[in-house]
């Protein structure tokens, strides 16, 4: 029966075609259309929207900031979410599965709850982490975190690090300790194993997980609405504010849609400069 | 394998505090005896959280979160194993854009989805209704539950369908009483991480839902943006310690890396 894998899925095809693809594609034309604020969405073919996102230097700036905001978060995970993820591996036994679901497990936990964690713990200036600073003589003054870049950043790297974690381990499991042994055998180091063969061989688990970290760090939603406030905008946040308040859809449409073709043709280009890199290497 | 030095478990220890500091906080912060944001500390009080009874919004909220993500993942499951029978044991054209098209809510930013959603269901009528929401959560959760019926099709020994019918079964019964215990399992196990993404999701659910219909975490968001007090902390407590009793029931029998990554930390 050749034509049994699509009488399979065939019913989640119409679903997704039906409940994906046409509302990507009216999103896609929705911002095309024209509006104004008593006639309302007019439907016409116009660049109206578009000439407006790349010409207006609010928007560059807003998209500046997306992207500076995703690019930091990606660094932070990776420095700091990479030598857990080795640490965690060389773990014995019950402390192993217990701190892995300590570290993962905020992965599955609202959003918005460790989100309002974190604005407790900044809290203006009688927050938590000043608190703490300033006794402990690092800083003389209570640092700014709410509704700074740097509150988001902090906030959104600890919300997205258990994938980064996640896509390391994945790559340490498929390490071979031998090579570690031979290496120290060989008059190896601590440090030059580190470097020189551990490192390589999780590269692709450490870019795989920047990937992802990136993306979702682009187009993360509710923590740079509630850390960074109404001021701080970022793309998906202006893009709530004119679907939901200004009721400007069609330039709201077309933030979104320009967001979902960048974050794309970056997933994609990084997915292929990996894939083509590594292969060489393993392949 | 060598064992951890004394930096790196100090490396570890701020590493976990880092983690579970924003967690906890929110949890300290839920017992205050206070009428504002502080920590408890000579008494612990329930009075945020018996607040939250008088607060009708936050309990039809609960409720409708629940119910959203019970059913939505219900209907995933039983699109996606059909759908996982076809990938994890065919090879046919096309196979790879199918696989990439199921999978691809993981990958579209739920702002876009919620948007695309907002203007289609705004034109059928179906803008603000709960059966919008149904329809917009069974594509966000069904890349997951996809992910693990597919593990659970491919991993499927096909020999005991084969000895089945040879010893006269009919393909329904095979079906019925080989194929599907079989990938039960891993039917169970995306369908529990379908429900725990659905009851989490607020970012596309904000674009869709309306005064009556929203979910826990958008009223809880939504609450957030006026002003932050310590009834919304109570509230986050319950969604924590919900969320974190059904993680430790999931790891307990399916494993949480397995659950993840597909893989198990002693390598099953």
């Amino acid at each position: 029966m050749k034509s049994a894998p699509y009488l399979l899925s065939l019913p989640a095809l119409l679903l997704f075609g039906a409940i994906v693809i046409i509302p990507l594609v009216m999103t896609v034309l929705l911002s095309f259309h024209d509006w104004g604020q008593y006639k309302g969405i007019e439907p016409v073919f116009v660049l109206k929207n578009w000439h407006e996102v790349f010409t207006d230097s609010y928007f560059l700036e807003m998209f500046w900031r997306t992207f500076r905001i995703a690019f930091f978060v990606t660094l932070l995970a990776a420095v700091l979410g990479a030598p857990e993820a080795y640490i965690l591996n060389r773990m014995k036994s019950p402390w192993r599965g217990l701190f892995l679901l300590v570290i993962l497990g905020p992965l599955l936990i609202s959003v918005v709850a460790r989100t309002l964690g974190w604005a407790l713990l900044f809290g203006g200036n009688s927050g938590l982490i000043n608190k703490a600073l300033v006794s402990m003589g690092l800083i003389s003054a209570p640092l700014p975190f709410m509704f700074t870049e740097t509150g988001v950043i902090v906030a959104l790297t600890h919300v997205l690090m258990p994938y980064m974690v996640l896509a390391v381990w994945a790559a340490l499991q498929r390490l071979d300790p031998q090579i570690e042994n031979a290496a120290v055998a060989l008059g190896a180091g601590p440090f030059t194993v580190l470097r020189r063969i551990v490192l390589p061989q999780v590269m692709p688990g450490i870019l795989s997980g920047a990937i992802i970290v990136f993306a979702l760090a682009a187009s993360a939603f509710a923590t740079p609405a509630i850390i960074g406030g109404r001021r701080l905008k970022v793309a998906s946040t202006l893009a709530y504010d004119e679907f939901l308040n200004t009721l400007n859809w069609p330039l709201g449409a077309a933030v979104a849609v320009l967001l979902l073709v960048a974050l794309v043709a970056i997933v994609v280009g990084a997915s292929r400069l990996v894939e083509r890199r590594y292969a060489q290497v393993f392949g | 394998m060598s064992r951890n030095g004394p930096i790196a478990l100090i490396y570890h220890t701020l590493f976990v505090i880092f983690m579970l500091a924003p967690i906890l906080v929110v949890c300290f912060v839920a017992f205050t005896p206070e009428g504002y944001l502080s920590f408890p500390t000579d008494r612990w009080s329930l009075r945020w959280f018996y607040a939250i009874g008088r607060y009708p919004e936050f309990i039809s909220a609960f409720w409708r979160s629940l119910w959203l993500g019970a059913l939505s993942s219900a209907i995933a499951v039983a699109f996606s194993v059909p759908a996982a029978l076809a990938i994890g044991r065919h090879r046919f054209r096309g196979r790879d854009a199918m696989t990439a098209l199921f999978m691809s809510p993981l990958m579209i930013p739920h702002v876009v989805l919620g948007i695309a959603f907002l203007r289609f269901f705004t034109e059928l009528g179906l803008g603000g209704t709960f059966v919008g929401l149904v329809l917009a959560h069974i594509v966000v959760v069904l890349p997951f539950a996809l992910r693990l019926t597919l593990a659970s099709a491919v991993g499927l020994d096909r020999s005991i369908e084969h000895a089945a019918i040879s010893l006269g079964a009919s393909d329904r019964t095979v079906l019925r009483r080989i194929t599907l215990p079989l990938v039960l399992p891993g039917l169970i196990s995306g369908w529990a991480l379908a429900f725990i993404n659905s009851f989490d999701e607020v970012t596309m659910t904000v674009f869709i839902a309306a005064p009556g219909t929203e979910t826990l975490p958008v009223r809880m968001f939504l609450y957030i943006q006026d002003n932050i007090d310590p009834l919304v902390t109570s509230v986050s407590a319950c969604v924590i310690a919900i969320t974190a009793a059904a993680l430790i029931a999931l790891d307990r029998a399916y494993g949480l890396e397995r659950l993840l990554v597909g893989r198990s930390v002693d390598g099953r």
